[in-house]
C-alpha cells in the first residue's frame, strides 16, 4: 500500500484530458454534440480534475512512483 | 443498472438508498468491530471462531461457488461487449480479459484489486457524466424527462415496456408512491414489504455485512477506526451513484417516446443473416396483411409490431425502399427491448470521436470492476478456509502463499468456465442469480444471532443456515415469476415479476434461518464459554470508546449524518 493512489489517478486523467482537449481544439468540426464542442469542454474538466489529484498527491508528501 | 433504470424508473435507486446505505452504516458501526477485532482473516474464519468448523465449511464452499459465478458473469458480459464492438471472437475476448485480470491479481493481489477498483470508479464517473449531461440536455433537463416519462407510464406498451399493464403517471418518476400503492402499480412488481424487508433488510444486509468480498476491503485497513470508516466513505458515492447509472436508462425511455429524436431503446440483437431474410420477405410480400406480418416476424426471429410491419410493407409496395431503409424499419418494429444495450446506444448517439473512447472505456470498466475482487476473495477463502483448514494442514507460510498463486489461476479458469455456462444457456443467468439469493439471503440471520446473542450454538447455526438455504430453494421450486421457477412441478403462487420473487425468497430464507437457529440453539447445549466468545459477541466485548477521535470522525456520528442525508434523498424523489 505504499503508493498514493492520487498519483495514478492524476496522471491518467491529466493525460486523457490533454489528448481530448487537443483533439477538440484541432477538430472542432467533428467534436460537436448538441452544438457543444464536448471534447474541448470535457477535456478541460479532466485536466482540472487530474491536476487537483496531482496537487493533492504532492501536498500529501509521498514520493512519486518510481516505476 | 441503466437497464433497470429504463425498465423500472427511479425506483431502481432503492438498490442504493434502501439496499445499500443502511447496511453499510450498520456494518461500520456495529459489525466491523467484531470482524476487525477478532483478527479473523476472512468471514468464514470468524464463523469458525464463533461456532465451529461445520459452519465455516458451509459458508466457505457456498461463498467460493458464488464468487466464481459472479466473476464469470462479468467476464461473459465483457467478452460479449468486445465481440459486439470490435468484432472480436468471443473466445478471444474471454482470453484477453481473463489474461489481464490474471496478470495484475498475481502481481499485486488484493492491493492491486483495490487500486484498480478505485481507478475504475473514477473512470466510470468521469466517462458517464458527459453522456448523462448531454442526454439530459437533449430531453429538456429533469423536468422535460419527467414530463415524457409520465406519458410513457400511462401506456408503457406503446414503446414495448411491460406490455400488459398501464400505470399511474408517476410510475417511472416517483420512488416510493408506486411501491406503496401495491405490487400491481409499479413496473418492478413489488410492494412495500418485499421492498423494505426483502431488499432493504435481508438481501442488502446479507450482501454488505456478511459477504467477504465486501468485508475484506475493510479488513485490509490499518487500524480499527480506518476499518470502520471504510464502509462509510464508500457509502457517500453509493448515495449519488444512481444519478449517473439510473438516469441514462430514464433518458433512453424519454427519448424513445419522442418521435422527433429518432431513437429507440435497442431491440434484441438480430444477426445480419436474419435481417437479410426479413428484408427479402418484406420485398416478396404479396400484400400488406397478417400473413406478411407473420412471415417477417418468423424471418427476424423476434416478436414484431404488426402495425409497423404493415406500413413498412405498404411503403415498399408504393415505392421500392432501399435495403438500409427496410432494415431501419425492421429495427424499429421489433416489439422487444434489449435493456442492457441502453448505455452503449446512448454513447453512440451523443459522443463524437474522442469522448467516445473515454465513455467506452468507462463502460468496459463498469463491466470489469468486481472481477478482480471476486477472484482475490475466492483465492483467500479457498486457500485459508478450505485448503489450509481441511486438505493440507500445518505447512509453511510460503507453501500457502504459492498455493494462493495457483488458486488464482484456477479461480480464473473456473470463472471462464462459468462465463461459457452463462453464455451457452438462455437461463444460465437465472441459475446464477438464484445461487446469489440462496447464499446471501439466510446468512444475515446467522450473523445477527451470532454477534448479538451469546446463547446461539454451533449446531443451531449450522442447521439454521442449512434450512434457510433449503427453504429458499423450496420456495423457488414452488412459485413462478416471468416463467421461471416452479420446477418442483407444483405451482403454489405466481409473482408479478422475478424481482418480487427474489425479494420474497430472501425474506422467507431469512425467517426460516432465524427461527431454526433460535429454536435449535435453545434445544442444544452451548459448547463455548463466555470467555471463549470475548471479542466475538456484542454483550461480551468491551465497548469501543471513541473519545480520542474528533466528534465528526466518529463512526456513529458520521453514520447518523449519512442516514439523514439518505432519508432526505428518499423524500425528494418520493
Amino acid at each position: 500500500m505504499g503508493l498514493d493512489i492520487r498519483w495514478p489517478i492524476g496522471l491518467m486523467f491529466s493525460l486523457i484530458g490533454v489528448l481530448l482537449t487537443g483533439y477538440g481544439a484541432i477538430n472542432s468540426g467533428s467534436s460537436q454534440s448538441l452544438g457543444i464542442n464536448i471534447n474541448l469542454v470535457w477535456g478541460i474538466v479532466l485536466i482540472v480534475f487530474g491536476a487537483l489529484m496531482l496537487l493533492g498527491a504532492v501536498r500529501g508528501g509521498k514520493k512519486p512512483p518510481t516505476v | 443498472m441503466a437497464a433497470s433504470g429504463a425498465k423500472y424508473g427511479i425506483a431502481t435507486a432503492h438498490f442504493y438508498w434502501v439496499g445499500a446505505i443502511p447496511a453499510m452504516i450498520f456494518l461500520a458501526v456495529f459489525m466491523m468491530p467484531f470482524y476487525y477485532g477478532s483478527k479473523a482473516r476472512s468471514v468464514p474464519e470468524y464463523l469458525k471462531m464463533r461456532f465451529d468448523e461445520r459452519v465455516r465449511a458451509l459458508n466457505a464452499i457456498s461463498f467460493a461457488v458464488m464468487t466464481i459465478f459472479a466473476s464469470g458473469i462479468s467476464m461473459d458480459a465483457l467478452a460479449k461487449l468486445l465481440s459486439q464492438l470490435l468484432g472480436w471472437n468471443y473466445n478471444f475476448g474471454l482470453l484477453i480479459c481473463s489474461g489481464v485480470v490474471l496478470i495484475y491479481v498475481l502481481k499485486g493481489g488484493l492491493t492491486s484489486a483495490i487500486y484498480t477498483e478505485v481507478l475504475q470508479f473514477f473512470m466510470i464517473v468521469l466517462g458517464f457524466a458527459p453522456v448523462v449531461y448531454l442526454g439530459l440536455k437533449d430531453v429538456g433537463w429533469w423536468h422535460g424527462m419527467n414530463h415524457s416519462l409520465q406519458a410513457v407510464a400511462v401506456e408503457p406498451s406503446a414503446i414495448y415496456l411491460n406490455a400488459s399493464t398501464n400505470f399511474a403517471a408517476n410510475a417511472w418518476t416517483s420512488a416510493w408512491q408506486p411501491v406503496l400503492a401495491g405490487s400491481e402499480h409499479n413496473p418492478m412488481g413489488v410492494d412495500w414489504f418485499a421492498m423494505i424487508f426483502g431488499l432493504g433488510f435481508v438481501l442488502s444486509f446479507g450482501y454488505w455485512c456478511c459477504n467477504f468480498l465486501v468485508v475484506q476491503r475493510a479488513m485490509a485497513a490499518k487500524n480499527m477506526t480506518a476499518a470502520r470508516n471504510t464502509p462509510l466513505v464508500a457509502a457517500v458515492p453509493k448515495m449519488f451513484f444512481p444519478f449517473l447509472v439510473i438516469v441514462p436508462g430514464m433518458i433512453a425511455v424519454a427519448l424513445t417516446s419522442m418521435p422527433d429524436k429518432n431513437y429507440r431503446i435497442p431491440p434484441p440483437i438480430v444477426s445480419q443473416a436474419n435481417y437479410n431474410n426479413a428484408i427479402a420477405t418484406v420485398r416478396n410480400a404479396s400484400a400488406a396483411d397478417a400473413d406478411a406480418v407473420k412471415a417477417v416476424g418468423d424471418a427476424l426471429g423476434e416478436k414484431v409490431d404488426s402495425g409497423k410491419i404493415l406500413s413498412l410493407v405498404a411503403a415498399n409496395k408504393a415505392g421500392q425502399l432501399t435495403d438500409t431503409q427496410i432494415q431501419q424499419g425492421l429495427y424499429n418494429s421489433i416489439a422487444e427491448n434489449y435493456y442492457s444495450g441502453v448505455i452503449l446506444s446512448l454513447i453512440k448517439k451523443y459522443c463524437p470521436p474522442g469522448l467516445f473512447g473515454l465513455a467506452l472505456t468507462a463502460l468496459l470498466a463498469s463491466f470489469m470492476s468486481g472481477m478482480a475482487g471476486n477472484v482475490t476473495a475466492f483465492n483467500t477463502v479457498f486457500t485459508y478456509d478450505l485448503y489450509q483448514a481441511y486438505f493440507v494442514k500445518g505447512k509453511s507460510d510460503r507453501h500457502y502463499f504459492l498455493t494462493g498463486k495457483v488458486i488464482t489461476v484456477v479461480g480464473i479458469v473456473l470463472s471462464a468456465g462459468a462465463a461459457y455456462f452463462a453464455s451457452m444457456y438462455d437461463n444460465a443467468m437465472d441459475v446464477i442469480q438464484l445461487v446469489f439469493s440462496f447464499v446471501n439471503a439466510p446468512l444475515f440471520a446467522t450473523f445477527l444471532l451470532a454477534m448479538f446473542w451469546k446463547r446461539t450454538t454451533a449446531t443451531g447455526a449450522f442447521y439454521g443456515l442449512f434450512c434457510g438455504i433449503g427453504a429458499s430453494t423450496m420456495v423457488h421450486g414452488l412459485t413462478v415469476a416471468e416463467g421461471k421457477g416452479g420446477w418442483l412441478g407444483h405451482k403454489l403462487y405466481e409473482f408479478p415479476s422475478s424481482m418480487a420473487q427474489n425479494f420474497w425468497l430472501a425474506a422467507v430464507a431469512f425467517i426460516v434461518c432465524f427461527t431454526f437457529t433460535l429454536v435449535i440453539s435453545l434445544a442444544t447445549a452451548r459448547t463455548k464459554s463466555d470467555a471463549d466468545l470475548k471479542g466475538l459477541v456484542y454483550s461480551l466485548t468491551p465497548k469501543i470508546v471513541d473519545n480520542n477521535i474528533p466528534v465528526w470522525q466518529r463512526p456513529a456520528v458520521v453514520g447518523t449524518v449519512l442516514l439523514i442525508v439518505c432519508v432526505i434523498l428518499n423524500f425528494i424523489f418520493w
